[in-house]
């Protein structure tokens, strides 16, 4: 009883809230969300809307190789989007690719959010010694390249894991490498906010409640810290799908028999000078275009949440 | 003095130090072809002694940073002590560690300056309140802690109903109402109030003050009471601490006072209370600057801008004595009978 009154007004509340009104206001903010929605249930019911299964090699027939998309001369209609090399229909394993291309992306924002709240708050909140060693941590880590230190643990678990192996782990190892890779990015943006919100009194007033220190960093700073947290993590969502892209690309991501977004581009990237154009630019585009709506709901979110907060 | 034998909080000799030279790094100089190490500390506050009795409100005055508020957040813990000791009920607290000290967090509450932040934004008025009690009685059932919400907000003139509500839904009384019932919500016998009502509208003011008060009398509360008005002290303290530069230079009852105030400094203090019959002011004006409390001045830091002052105030340090009048003064002038 208590919690439904409790969820009702929290919706009222979201009604009547600046964030709503803005966003019915936003012409861009609406049709980034409505896209971005779009793609990504079509990506998460692949399994019931997708023709075929790229995952099940028996459906595969080699000898439907490189058809082309539907409106054009020699295609197949079963196939609505073409086939890529291995004779995989193009539409399905786009829609299997995305859904992996999202599972990444979130995957390594929620392990990055979780790094670097953590580690944020640590710093922000107790300073001294610990603030320096995880903070310093954190520059020595900002002064590599991502895909540089992305690149060189995905090549050294590769050699160590073999092929076959790496495969299956595949998903995780790149939510794993390119979550690490990027936590302190978050953490800065915590440890920033938590420096100002430890100042305040409502903060001083917990401690006169002698509250302990972890309820105080985690019930009443951490909630405070939260709008920050919610843009740069949008952003930082297309940044992971983007890396893990890349790394596809220079073969160091996912596997051709479980293909992302990313090492899609890749496998068609030897026939597009063959005219299989569509096996790298279909894939392409879905990739641009999930990136740039996640960024440009990411970019509304921090005008909205924070006028004064600068990305990074 | 009429003081009853033991008092409820008990300041020895409290000193604070901010360090301002940072780091070991930054505090390297190079100087004259060597390194030295160059430390600098504010002096907050420098030897303070004073007891609260039991139900008393003891006022503490004095300008912008003479130190008072460190006062109150040094007694609340929120600081360390640099030296000296604090006592509650004779027992020392300023040493205790996050556990043995719990008990005593229940017994002293603290008010704070702005109410517009000392409430969590992001908590409503139930919540905020709801989470002392809980934290405090774990034993309790819910409806207990319902109860005890509901009658601490009814206390100090808050609609219970308003609970699903944010701190920021509420006007500056409000929130300041709101806060004092999060530090009656534990039963506190003792409260430290950090200028309560100097964010506040003046029509406000006396509102929550008269709160303060009828609070004290029904629940026997003692008051530390840290402020800048004069009026309010006059209307509310029992006694009144002068501070000056970190430093108590005088403590009295309210009423001895405002009658007769015996250190130099008290006396410009309130001579420059404006008052309505005030048709030919006769302000004392004390020249120069207050001192830094980077660089304290030797002898009493109070003798740079006083009239009185001879050799003795430049080199010796004044301590609180006693006078006839009942007042506790820290000047050579007074003791010497010179003033």
């Amino acid at each position: 009883m208590t919690t439904a009154t409790a969820n009702a007004s929290r919706w009222s509340r979201f009604r009547e809230s600046f964030l709503w009104y803005s966003f019915k206001r936003d012409k861009v903010a609406i049709v980034s969300f409505v896209v971005f929605v779009l793609i990504a249930a079509a990506a998460f019911l692949a399994p019931l809307l997708a023709p075929h299964d790229p995952y099940d090699l028996a459906t595969i027939n080699i000898m439907n190789s490189e058809l082309p998309p539907v409106w054009m001369d020699g295609s197949d209609p079963s196939f609505p989007l073409g086939t890529d090399a291995q004779g995989r229909d193009l539409l399905s394993t786009i829609l299997y690719g995305t859904r992996v291309s999202l599972l990444i992306g979130f995957g390594a924002v929620i392990l990055q959010a979780a790094l670097g709240i953590l580690f944020g708050l640590l710093a922000g909140y107790l300073g001294g010694r610990v603030d320096s060693i995880l903070m310093r941590i954190a520059d020595v880590q900002l002064s590599f390249s991502t895909l540089m230190v992305a690149i060189i643990v995905g090549a050294v678990f590769k050699a160590s894991f073999g092929n076959l192996m790496f495969g299956e782990i595949a998903i995780y190892l790149l939510i794993l490498i390119i979550g690490v890779a990027e936590w302190p990015q978050i953490a800065r943006t915590v440890r920033a906010s938590v420096l100002a919100e430890k100042k305040k009194e409502y903060v001083d007033a917990a401690k006169v409640m002698g509250y302990r220190t972890n309820r105080i960093m985690f019930r009443h700073i951490l909630p405070n810290t939260l709008s920050p947290i919610f843009v740069i993590g949008t952003v930082q969502i297309a940044n992971a799908i983007i890396s893990e892209a890349a790394l596809s690309f220079l073969g160091l991501g996912m596997p051709e028999t479980q293909p992302s977004l990313g090492s899609l581009i890749k496998s068609g990237f030897d026939y597009i000078q063959s005219g299989s154009w569509w096996i790298t630019l279909i894939p392409g585009l879905v990739l641009v275009v999930l990136v740039l709506v996640i960024n440009l709901l990411g970019d509304w979110l921090r005008d909205v949440m924070n006028p004064r907060l600068y990305k990074g | 003095m009429n003081a009853p034998a033991k008092p409820l909080v008990e300041i020895r000799d409290l000193e604070k130090r901010f360090d301002l030279s940072g780091n070991f790094l930054e505090q390297l100089r190079f100087r004259n072809g060597r390194f030295t190490r160059h430390q600098e500390y504010v002096h907050a506050i420098n030897g303070v002694n004073l007891e609260v009795q039991k139900g008393e409100a003891l006022c503490v005055v004095g300008e912008s940073g003479c130190g008072k508020s460190t006062v109150a957040r040094t007694v609340m813990g929120l600081l360390s002590p640099s030296g000296g000791e604090i006592h509650y009920d004779g027992q020392r607290i300023d040493d205790l560690d996050g556990k043995t000290v719990l008990p005593y967090r229940r017994k002293m509450q603290m008010i704070f300056q702005n109410p517009y932040a000392s409430l969590n934004p992001r908590m409503t008025i139930q919540q905020t309140l709801e989470e002392p009690i809980r934290f405090h009685h774990p034993d309790w059932n819910r409806q207990t802690v319902q109860d005890k919400v509901y009658d601490v907000m009814q206390s100090v003139g808050i609609d219970p109903d308003w609970g699903k509500r944010f701190g920021h839904e509420f006007s500056g009384g409000q929130r300041q109402r709101i806060a004092i019932a999060r530090a009656l919500a534990v039963d506190p016998e003792f409260i430290v109030a950090d200028e309560p009502i100097s964010a506040l509208d003046v029509s406000i003011q006396a509102q929550v003050l008269n709160l303060m008060m009828d609070a004290q009398e029904d629940r026997g509360l003692t008051y530390l009471f840290i402020t800048h008005d004069l009026s309010v002290v006059e209307h509310f303290g029992t006694r009144v601490a002068v501070m000056y530069l970190g430093t108590v230079c005088e403590l009295a009852d309210t009423k001895t006072l405002f009658d007769s105030p015996r250190h130099p400094y008290t006396q410009a203090l309130l001579s420059a209370i404006p008052r309505l019959e005030d048709d030919r002011p006769n302000h004392i004006r004390l020249h120069g600057e207050v001192s830094t409390p980077v660089n304290l001045p030797s002898g009493c830091v109070f003798h740079g801008r006083c009239p009185y002052a001879n050799e003795r105030c430049r080199t010796e340090v004044p301590n609180l004595i006693a006078t006839d009048g009942g007042a506790q003064v820290a000047c050579h002038a007074v003791e010497e009978g010179r003033l």
